[in-house]
């Protein structure tokens, strides 16, 4: 419908500069009638693409190749930001590990603990709904300064978990202040927040049609034959869903980590997520040319995994409706 | 065979309720130890095991409220302003988008419609800078601005799309009735989109309002006098400023920094919870 009215529009677009005044007065007319409601709706997201998305990014990546600390203008720098980054600045590197070690560690185990509550939670246990917002709260509360707040005092030195370690005869190590384990605790308390995925891994299973399963364990498939043979292929879709939205997501936090380590990726840069030295460098240092340039990394990482993501699912996502 | 089947339907209730239980537990537990020590005396938090309050005590909460140089009744205040007027901006501004590309027909929709779920990808990283420098031009850093009027220019594409997804799942039918009785966009949107609309509309805001009220980075980055400060930035003032001695205040206003989220999960609940699974919405 939208495209007959296109080609319409582009049929009285090429009568163009040769009409008289008056059918160009009308052309117009008839071209604001129909289009004018559409981009009245629509101004202010226009207003808000241009101003706050599109112009700013245009901007970021000219910043990216100049030297701006906000007091003097930006100087053109060329790649030097981008050839600093990758040949000198050892926290940069840190900070590229520190969030690809996060990632590695807190998105399988996350998404592995969702399923497999999901599965537990699957075809009628009673009170459901009761255990389904207890696992759920954690990921609602989980993204805010007082959770954090908590979590350091969990790991503290007299902390829960010492506390806990402590009844069990071990002498618990200073997990916040130690440097191979702080960022373990960070690991932690994504894992806690593992409530979402596993409500939408609960949506997948209910789509799983009952009778596969009778089919099979009538021809003698356990359930790990059943979960690796049915669950898991026609869960698949779902899975690649929350793995792609969960390790985006995980490369962008911040909050958690500006609070345990006191803002500053502490100790020894071990907590130093790349959203955390994008802040340090930006608001602290003022090097607002350099964050620029360690955004655009950011965003060409992110561009990179999502796209090869998405190209080699088909090889091992399975999606129902293929070959039809 | 058969006793194969009936096992995987319902596989040793009892075994699972077990495992189900446990996990709760150890998932609840950080906060139920949160909220018991905000009313423990000082001395009681960290060096004992009991998890409830031997005596209860509400010196937390009181002396928390005034610890720092403003109250927090100023620093709720702040969050309620933000998140409610994001909560308003978010609703106005992504309905009208969400109407114009659902219902409207206009030159270039599929491009921009494009370059609106393009945006939902953009890491906000790269837009950061130069908004803080175009807010700096402004003269918003420090005022709520920059928290605010983004929303107001349905900035958060999320929203914008869930929106679109049920706009068009209201049948057409009932528009073109409106268009026969000589209804104009406008009178479509406001009196026949909006009414049938509310479970998204009621989504949108409690999403809108949770994720406003919890941003830390925002307020981080353009509040700077402590009168303006909103609840996740006085709390962080709180522990850099928190000596050996203020745990208990310091728990006591991290619990009361929980409720309002806990207050809206308890009412909204399955809202929140078709919200996630229908996969449109993180956390």
């Amino acid at each position: 419908m939208a495209s007959a009215a296109e080609t319409l529009d582009r049929k009285v677009d090429r009568r163009g500069p040769a009409s008289p005044p008056a059918v160009e007065h009308g052309r117009l007319r008839r071209a604001l009638q129909r289009n004018g409601p559409g981009y009245l709706f629509l101004l202010p997201w226009l207003i808000g693409f241009f101003g706050l998305t599109l112009i700013p990014t245009v901007a970021s990546l000219y910043l990216s190749f100049t030297d701006y600390d906000l007091l003097t203008p930006p100087r053109f720098a060329g790649a030097a930001n981008y050839a600093y980054a990758f040949n000198y600045d050892d926290r940069f590197w840190s900070a590229l590990s520190v969030t690809f070690h996060y990632v590695f560690w807190s998105v399988p185990l996350k998404l592995g603990l969702a399923l497999g509550l999901a599965m537990l939670l699957d075809r009628g246990v009673r009170g459901l709904s009761v255990y389904r917002a207890v696992f759920y709260l954690p990921s609602l509360l989980g993204s805010s300064v007082a959770i954090a707040v908590l979590w350091r005092q969990v790991f503290g030195d007299q902390g829960l978990v010492n506390q806990l370690l402590a009844l069990l005869g071990y002498q618990g190590p200073a997990w916040i202040t130690h440097p191979d384990y702080a960022l373990s605790t960070l690991v932690v308390l994504a894992i806690w927040q593992f409530g979402s995925p596993m409500i939408i891994f609960l949506a997948g299973l209910r789509q799983i049609p009952e009778d596969l399963y009778e089919a099979a364990s009538m021809d003698g498939a356990g359930p790990v034959r059943q979960f690796l043979k049915i669950t898991l292929p026609l869960l698949a879709p779902v899975i690649f869903f929350n793995l792609v939205l969960q390790a985006i997501d995980a490369c962008k936090a911040f909050t958690p980590a500006f609070i345990i380590s006191g803002g500053t990726g502490a100790p020894i840069d071990s907590t130093l997520f790349y959203s955390l030295y994008l802040y340090i460098e930006a608001f602290a240092n003022f090097r607002m040319g350099y964050a620029s340039a360690l955004a655009w990394i950011l965003l060409v990482i992110i561009a990179i995994f999502t796209a090869v993501a998405f190209l080699t699912s088909r090889y091992w996502v399975y999606y129902e409706d293929e070959g039809r | 065979m058969a006793v194969t089947e009936t096992s995987r339907r319902t596989p040793r209730p009892l075994w699972r309720h077990v495992v189900l239980i446990a996990a709760a537990l150890v998932m609840i537990y950080p906060l139920l130890w949160l909220i018991a020590s905000a009313f423990k005396p000082e001395n009681a938090i960290f060096n004992n095991l009991r998890l409830l309050p031997e005596d209860w005590v509400f010196d937390n909460f009181t002396g928390g409220w005034t610890a720092l140089r403003v109250s927090f009744t100023t620093f709720f205040a702040n969050s309620f302003i933000i998140a409610g007027l994001a909560v308003v901006g978010n609703l106005v501004a992504c309905s009208l988008t969400a109407f114009a590309f659902a219902r409207l027909n206009f030159r270039l929709k599929w491009f921009w419609f494009a370059l609106m779920l393009g945006t939902l990808m953009l890491p906000y990283h790269v837009t950061l800078v130069p908004q803080y420098i175009l807010f700096l031009h402004l003269g918003w850093v420090n005022t709520f601005l920059p928290l605010i009027v983004p929303k107001f220019l349905a900035v958060d594409a999320f929203f914008i799309f869930l929106m679109v997804q049920f706009f068009r799942g209201i049948p057409r039918e009932i528009d073109d009735a409106a268009i026969m009785d000589g209804c104009g966009p406008w009178r479509i949107y406001w009196r026949i989109m909006l009414p049938l609309s509310t479970p998204v509309l009621a989504t949108a805001a409690i999403f809108s309002f949770i994720w406003t009220y919890d941003d830390f980075l925002g307020p981080l980055i353009y509040l700077s006098d402590m009168r303006d400060y909103t609840v996740p930035l006085a709390l962080r003032t709180f522990v850099d400023s928190t000596g050996v001695s203020r745990f208990g205040q310091l728990f006591a206003m991290s619990t009361l920094s929980l409720v309002p989220v806990f207050i809206v999960f308890l009412a909204f609940q399955r809202l929140i919870i078709r919200g996630i699974a229908l996969g449109a919405l993180k956390r």
